[in-house]
């Protein structure tokens, strides 16, 4: 069932409208929930500069419990309401089934269109093979988070292992990192290589022994939440004294289940974190952090957030209407620059945007703890937005009217 | 043979906790009938308490309360719950038992939030007990292999030499024959499904921090004491214990075999060529499939021996 605030009395103010798909329910509620959170957020910070046209942007979530067939339920009750906007932040499966959708009746229905704002489907395939016009991808793929990845792999590591989740995320993460060493670090040599169960090893301490055996320096891993932890806990237990280059450590969670564990051996490659203000002296951004840390105790890590719906604004605002077609084509090639200033596109051959990343570590030895553990993310390296251009193969299908 | 000993060890160690859940369980299975669907959830709820608990008492305190508070929960449980149900047959527990899985889920979520909660090992027992060709035995596991076995013990205490025991032991087999005798089996049924709960609760203390305590964890417990009870066996303690180990042990070695069936094929002259999906199916390694392999023997005996290893009934 969709759950929309239906029950909710037509607001006397005109808005925009965005139907906003998100798993609220089932095992990652969590962080449907938290993403729920930060966009109030944002959204506060932007409509109180006025929204779009003049109009404030309203969110109006629909739950799909990580399901593509409960995400097209709610699409055609987004399109049925006709909101200009359908937007989703949390499953590949659910993105790749929207950008087909969203495409099939588009073509169809030319006078009700509706843009994909994709948020957080994160499978490279979908800017690439499957790139459509009507999405636009506003955070890193797996490929550039992997460019990121084995750019800021530190250069006395030369045994690496990867470790990766057995589903589409973690097949693409073994890829592209594979891929990217081959490519930008020979001397690196990948001693093992293997995909586990996603969220069913109850033990991971014969993996540690695996690990051990193989003399690894570092394991690259896409493992996230219950798998990273316990992962993390076993080499701990076991004694095992490797470095942890993960793809997701920052997401909910991660740092109040791993806690001390992962102390200067965990590091991750994020959008953002509190820290990145401060270190790059920024204050303006800072006080943007420490405005949602005073009612939060999670992280604000996923800064394009607010990049998009800045650059959704001006894209209304230039458009002079919130028409799919005519925000579509004033989006393609904007360029901005992000909360802390760096420059960041919106790519028009492939509708990805084109961003920094940040590798962080995670320490004592920072102004801001993430989820109030007393450790937080410290920047090593930061891959810039020229750094993550990648190549695409994308050859969209552009609409004649 | 540095991977064969540390695997082993640490088989046993899970082996050894799926073993402390699926006792109550195979106890309240084989008596009442029930397949006690929440019997994962009251894991949970240990893991949670003993947190709770602990941040206030220590550890040890927690060790003690939360698993007696899970048997409380038990009681009441059966009392309230499973004895109103009863008389509209096994279909209505059964589905009681289902609905209660998602309440107390909902009630932990409501309560803790659906964040994982930072319960963590006792500063006192974190500390590797000793060292195996350069691999540390945490302390910890050592702990846990103690409670287990204390418990093992104790068990097989009070069912083999206490008087309560053989009533347990005899309403296994034939409960009818024990009330007719004039035993008042309700409340050896209460007993029973009090005294599962409270195992479920004490492993809930010592996985909680073993593993991660979050709102999933009873979904990644569950299925898995269920192929224990089945594979063990109707009515049976030891084969219980057997499967547990069995499980524990498969779970853990199936990790580092990197052969596949393929693999197996090959020195027989039997080679597998191109892209077609037999050859696919046939080179994954056993370590990719590893947490499947419960279910395929539980499906397995089923087929060849459905009363399962040491079971005295059919399931």
């Amino acid at each position: 069932m969709v759950l929309a605030l239906a029950g909710r009395p037509a607001l006397a103010e005109d808005t925009i409208k965005i139907g906003y798909i998100e798993a609220l329910s089932g095992p990652f509620a969590s962080a449907g929930d938290e993403a729920l959170k930060i966009f109030g957020y944002v959204l506060e910070k932007i409509n109180a500069q006025g929204g779009a046209l003049g109009k404030k942007f309203e969110l109006v979530p629909f739950d799909d419990k990580l399901q593509p067939a409960e995400a097209l339920i709610a699409l055609k009750t987004i399109t049925d309401q006709n909101m200009p906007f359908v937007m989703q932040c949390t499953g590949s499966n659910v993105g790749a089934a929207l950008v087909d959708a969203v495409a099939k009746h588009n073509a169809r229905n030319p006078d009700n269109r509706v843009l994909y704002l994709n948020c957080g489907a994160l499978a490279t395939e979908l800017t690439n093979e499957k790139c459509d016009f009507w999405q636009f991808r506003f955070i890193g793929n797996v490929e550039m988070r992997a460019v990121a990845r084995v750019k800021a792999l530190p250069k006395d590591v030369t045994k690496v292992y990867l470790l990766n989740p057995d589903y589409l995320f973690g097949q693409s993460v073994q890829h592209d990192t594979r891929k990217w060493l081959e490519k930008l670090r020979p001397d690196v040599q990948i001693v093992g290589d293997e995909l586990i169960p996603f969220g069913k090893v109850q033990d991971f301490s014969s993996y540690i022994a695996k690990i051990r055996a193989s003399g690894a320096q570092s394991v690259i891993t896409g493992n996230y939440n219950r798998d990273l932890n316990l992962l993390i806990k076993a080499a701990v237990d076991a004694g095992l004294d490797v470095r942890f280059d993960t793809y997701l450590a920052q997401v909910l969670g991660g740092a109040t289940s791993i806690g001390s564990a992962g102390e200067n051996r965990l590091s991750t490659v994020s959008e953002f974190n509190s820290n990145v203000p401060v270190e790059l002296n920024k204050p303006e951004a800072e006080a943007f952090v420490t405005g949602w840390r005073a009612n939060h105790d999670t992280e604000f890590g996923f800064l394009p957030w607010l990049t998009m719906f800045q650059m959704l604004t001006k894209a209304i605002n230039q458009a002079g209407s919130t028409d799919a077609l005519k925000v579509a084509l004033a989006l393609e090639g904007m360029k901005a620059t992000d909360l802390v200033g760096f420059p960041v596109e919106m790519r028009a051959e492939d509708h990805q945007l084109l961003m920094p990343y940040y590798a962080v570590t995670f320490t004592k030895n920072v102004k801001y703890d993430a989820e109030k553990t007393g450790l937080g993310w410290k920047i090593d390296f930061i891959a810039s937005t020229e750094d993550l251009t990648l190549p695409t193969t994308c050859k969209m299908k552009r609409p004649t009217s | 043979m540095q991977i064969v000993l540390i695997s082993l060890l640490n088989g046993l160690v899970y082996g050894m906790l799926l073993f402390m859940l699926a006792s109550g369980l195979t106890l309240i299975f084989s008596m009442m009938g029930v397949l006690n669907f929440a019997h994962a959830s009251i894991y949970m709820v240990g893991a949670y308490l003993a947190y709770q608990i602990s941040q206030v008492l220590g550890f040890f305190p927690a060790l003690i309360i939360a698993p007696l508070v899970c048997g409380l929960i038990g009681v009441a449980i059966e009392v309230w719950g499973l004895r109103r149900v009863h008389h509209n047959g096994h279909i209505a527990e059964l589905l009681f038992t289902i609905g209660l899985v998602f309440i107390i889920q909902r009630l932990v979520q409501m309560t803790w939030g659906m964040l994982p909660m930072a319960y963590r090992v006792p500063p006192l027992l974190d500390f590797p007990l000793f060292t195996i060709y350069g691999a540390n035995f945490a302390a910890y596991r050592g702990f846990m292999l103690l409670v287990s076995a204390g418990m093992l013990l104790c068990t097989w205490v009070l069912l083999k030499k206490t008087r309560i025991g053989l009533i347990i032991q005899a309403s296994l087999t034939h409960p009818s024959m024990v009330g007719a005798l004039g035993h008042n089996v309700p409340v050896v049924f209460t007993t029973v499904f009090a005294g599962g709960c409270l195992l479920a609760g004490l492993a809930g203390v010592i996985g909680g921090n073993y593993q991660t305590t979050e709102p999933g964890m009873a979904d990644g417990m569950g299925p898995i004491v269920f192929v224990v009870v089945v594979f063990g066996g109707l009515g049976s303690l030891a084969g219980c214990f057997i499967a547990s180990i069995i499980m524990g042990m498969i779970q853990t070695f199936a990790v580092v075999i990197d052969y596949s069936i393929a693999d197996l094929l090959a020195p027989v002259g039997l080679a597998l060529h191109g892209d077609t999906l037999l050859t696919e199916v046939l080179t994954v390694p056993v370590s990719r499939i590893g947490g499947l392999l419960p279910f395929v023997m539980m499906v397995l005996i089923l087929f060849f021996r459905p009363r399962g290893l040491l079971g005295t009934r059919d399931t």
